[in-house]
C-alpha cells in the first residue's frame, strides 16, 4: 500500500537555526501513527511546516500527500487537498461566529474543489449532529470563535472543524494538553470516530497518556529533528518507563 | 476658518489649513487652489437614494437646494431618509438643515451624503436639536466620489433623559471632513457616537467628534474602526471634555484602526479633558496589522490568503455595526462593508 502522506529527508530552519534535520516519515491510508518527542524536537515544527505557516524555511527533502508535492502548495491549497492541522493553542477570532467561520471554511474547500457549496439547512444538521457527540453546546457555536472559550472547549472545538471538514490526513499538534480526563475521553472518542481506511490522523504528544485513548499503529520518536526510532504502540510505553534520554543520545 | 465662511465669501484665504490645529491632517487651503463653480439647479432625473427601502418618508437637498428644517412633533415617531445629493452638475454648494425632534419624539435619521458628480466641493451643515427625552438615531453613509471634497459638520444640542446615537460609514473622497459636536447636558442624557472607515487607493476620511459634558449624570459612548489600505489617510479626532460639576459623567472613547499597506496612514487624536471629580472616563487607541497567526488559522482551514483578510476585517468592522439600534439600517451597514470587502483589490 503506498503513502498517503510521505516526508523524506525534510530539512527546515526558522530564522537560520536548523529545526527539522533530515526528518523521514510515511503514513499510510487509515493509519493512526503517534510522534513523541521531548520538548523542543520539532514536533510543532513538523506541523507547520507540512501545513505551511509562514516564518518557516525548507531547506531541503520535501513532502507529498497522496503523490502530490506540499511545498508547492499554499496553505489554504493543501487544506483543500486534505490536510488539516488541529492546533496546540487554537486562535481566537474575535467577531465570526463559530458557525460562520466552519460554513465559510467548508464552502471554501468545495468550492476548490469543484464540489457544489452546503446548503444552510443540510450544513446546521451535519453540525449539529457533531457538535452533540462532542457534548458542544449548539449555542456556543453561535458565539465567536473560541473567544472566551476554555483550553477544552477549544480542543472540542478544533475535533468538531476536523469532523465537519473531514480531511484525508489529521495532525494533531499536542491535543491533550489543558484537557482533564473527562475531556480527553470526549475528545478521543471524537477522532476514533473519524477512523477511516481512507484518512490517516497523526498524533503530536509529548505524554504516553492520550495514546491509551487513540491507539496507534505506530509510534514514532523525533528527537534533534529527526525520527530516531519507530516501533509499535508498546514503544511509548518504553518511553513513559524510561524517558526520552537514551533516544536523545542517538539523535547526537 | 471654515469651508462655509469660505464659499460664502469667496474667500479661499479662510479656508482651514494644516495649520489650523484640528485640520492638520485635511487641509483644505493647501488642497483647493480654486473653487468650482457654484452648484447650478439640477432638473435631471436621480437615482433611488441607498435607503430608499426603509423609510417611507424622503427629504432631498440636491446641489444644497431643498427644505430647510425637519421638524419632528412632540410624541411622533418617524423614519426619515435624508438625502444630501451632489448631482452630476455640481460644483460648490452649502446644503443645511435645521433637524428638531420634540419631547418624547424618537426620529431614525437615514442619511446619505451622494456625490454623483466629480471634484464638487460642498459644505452640509445639520443642526440638530432634541428636546427632553427624545430620542434619534442617525446613520450616515458617505458615499462621496472619489475627486469630491466635502466637509460635513452635524451641531448636536441635547435636553435631559434625551439620547443621540450616531453611525457614520464612510468609503472616504478625495478630502472628507465628517464632524459632530454634542453638547451634553448629563441629565441621563445618552449619547452613543461610532464611525466606520473602508478607505482604499488615495481616499482620505476624516471622523471627527466633540463631546462637551455641561451637566452632571450623562453618558457618552464611542467607537470607531477603520481599515486603510493603497495610499489611503484616515483621521480620528475625538474629544471629550467633561465641565466642571458634571460629576457621574460615563464616557468611554475607542478608535482601532487597521493599515493593510505601508503607504497608507491613519492619525488619531482621541482627547479627554476633565474639570470635575467622580467621572468613569477613559479612550482606548489601537493601530496595527491583522493578526497573523489568525490569518493563517483560517487559510489552514481552507480560505485563500485574499479570503481570510476579507473575514476577519469584516469581523472586526462589525463590531461597530452590531451597536446599531435600526434593525433595517443595521443590514445595510453589514451589507454595505461585505460590499467593500469583496470590491478590494
Amino acid at each position: 500500500m503506498s503513502a498517503l502522506l510521505k516526508v523524506e529527508n525534510l530539512r527546515a530552519a526558522i530564522d537560520g537555526k536548523v529545526i527539522l534535520d533530515g526528518l523521514s516519515l510515511e503514513i499510510p491510508a487509515g493509519e493512526v501513527h503517534a510522534i513523541m518527542g521531548p520538548n523542543g524536537a520539532g514536533k510543532s515544527t513538523l506541523s507547520y511546516v507540512l501545513t505551511g505557516k509562514p516564518g518557516y524555511e525548507v531547506t531541503g527533502g520535501g513532502a507529498s500527500l497522496d503523490g502530490e508535492d506540499l511545498m508547492a502548495l499554499a496553505p489554504h491549497e493543501r487544506a483543500t487537498k486534505g490536510l488539516f492541522l488541529s492546533f496546540q493553542y487554537p486562535l481566537e477570532i474575535p467577531g465570526v461566529p463559530a458557525l460562520t467561520f466552519l460554513r465559510t471554511a467548508l464552502n471554501a474547500q468545495h468550492r476548490a474543489r469543484g464540489e457544489p457549496e452546503v446548503a444552510a439547512p443540510d450544513f446546521l444538521r451535519l453540525v449539529r449532529a457533531k457538535a452533540a457527540a462532542l457534548k458542544i453546546d449548539f449555542d456556543m457555536l453561535k458565539r465567536a470563535l473560541n473567544v472566551g472559550f476554555s483550553g477544552g472547549e477549544k480542543k472540542r472545538m478544533e475535533i468538531l472543524q476536523m469532523a465537519v471538514l473531514e480531511p484525508r490526513l489529521a495532525i494533531l499538534d499536542e491535543t491533550d494538553s489543558g484537557l482533564d480526563i473527562d475531556a480527553l475521553r470526549i475528545v478521543s472518542e471524537g477522532v476514533n470516530a473519524l477512523r477511516a481506511p481512507n484518512r490517516s490522523i497523526l498524533v503530536i504528544t509529548h505524554y504516553q497518556r492520550l495514546l491509551d485513548y487513540i491507539r496507534p499503529d505506530k509510534v514514532h520518536v523525533l528527537a534533534a529533528g529527526r525520527i530516531v526510532a519507530s516501533g509499535g504502540p508498546e514503544l511509548a510505553l518504553d518511553l513513559e518507563r524510561e524517558g526520552y534520554d537514551k533516544f536523545a543520545a542517538l539523535a547526537a | 476658518m471654515s469651508l462655509a465662511e469660505a464659499l460664502t465669501t469667496g474667500d479661499l484665504t479662510r479656508l482651514p489649513s494644516r495649520r489650523d490645529e484640528d485640520w492638520r491632517w485635511s487641509d483644505l487651503r493647501g488642497l483647493i487652489r480654486v473653487a468650482p463653480p457654484p452648484s447650478p439647479v439640477w432638473e435631471g432625473a436621480l437615482p433611488a437614494g441607498p435607503f430608499a427601502a426603509l423609510a417611507a418618508e424622503e427629504i432631498s437637498l440636491v446641489n444644497g437646494r431643498g427644505p430647510q428644517a425637519l421638524v419632528v412633533a412632540p410624541g411622533e415617531t418617524r423614519t426619515v431618509t435624508l438625502r444630501l445629493i451632489s448631482a452630476p452638475n455640481s460644483g460648490a454648494h452649502l446644503a443645511r438643515l435645521r433637524i428638531a425632534v420634540g419631547a418624547g419624539a424618537i426620529l431614525t435619521l437615514l442619511e446619505s451624503h451622494e456625490g454623483l458628480g466629480a471634484d464638487y466641493l460642498v459644505d452640509n451643515d445639520l443642526d440638530i436639536t432634541l428636546s427632553e427625552g427624545a430620542r434619534m438615531e442617525r446613520v450616515v453613509a458617505a458615499l462621496d466620489a472619489d475627486t469630491g471634497v466635502s466637509v460635513s459638520m452635524a451641531d448636536v444640542a441635547l435636553s435631559a433623559r434625551a439620547q443621540f446615537s450616531q453611525t457614520i460609514l464612510t468609503g472616504g473622497a478625495r478630502r472628507q471632513r465628517l464632524e459632530t459636536r454634542v453638547i451634553h447636558p448629563g441629565r441621563e442624557a445618552e449619547v452613543r457616537l461610532d464611525g466606520i472607515y473602508e478607505l482604499g487607493e488615495r481616499r482620505h476620511a476624516d471622523i471627527t467628534t466633540s463631546v462637551t459634558h455641561e451637566g452632571a449624570g450623562g453618558a457618552t459612548s464611542q467607537l470607531t474602526k477603520g481599515v486603510v489600505s493603497g495610499q489611503a489617510r484616515g483621521v480620528f479626532q475625538g474629544r471629550i471634555i467633561v465641565r466642571e460639576g458634571a460629576d457621574q459623567t460615563d464616557a468611554r472613547m475607542g478608535h482601532h484602526a487597521l493599515v493593510l499597506s505601508d503607504s497608507a496612514e491613519v492619525d488619531a487624536k482621541p482627547e479627554l479633558e476633565i474639570y470635575a471629580d467622580d467621572v468613569a472616563c477613559n479612550h482606548g487607541n489601537t493601530i496595527g496589522a491583522l493578526d497573523a497567526e489568525a490569518l493563517f488559522y483560517a487559510q489552514q482551514r481552507g480560505l485563500s490568503e485574499a479570503e481570510a483578510k476579507a473575514l476577519l476585517t469584516q469581523a472586526f468592522l462589525n463590531a461597530v455595526v452590531d451597536r446599531i439600534d435600526h434593525e433595517g439600517a443595521r443590514d445595510f451597514a453589514r451589507d454595505w462593508v461585505a460590499a467593500r470587502m469583496e470590491a478590494r483589490p
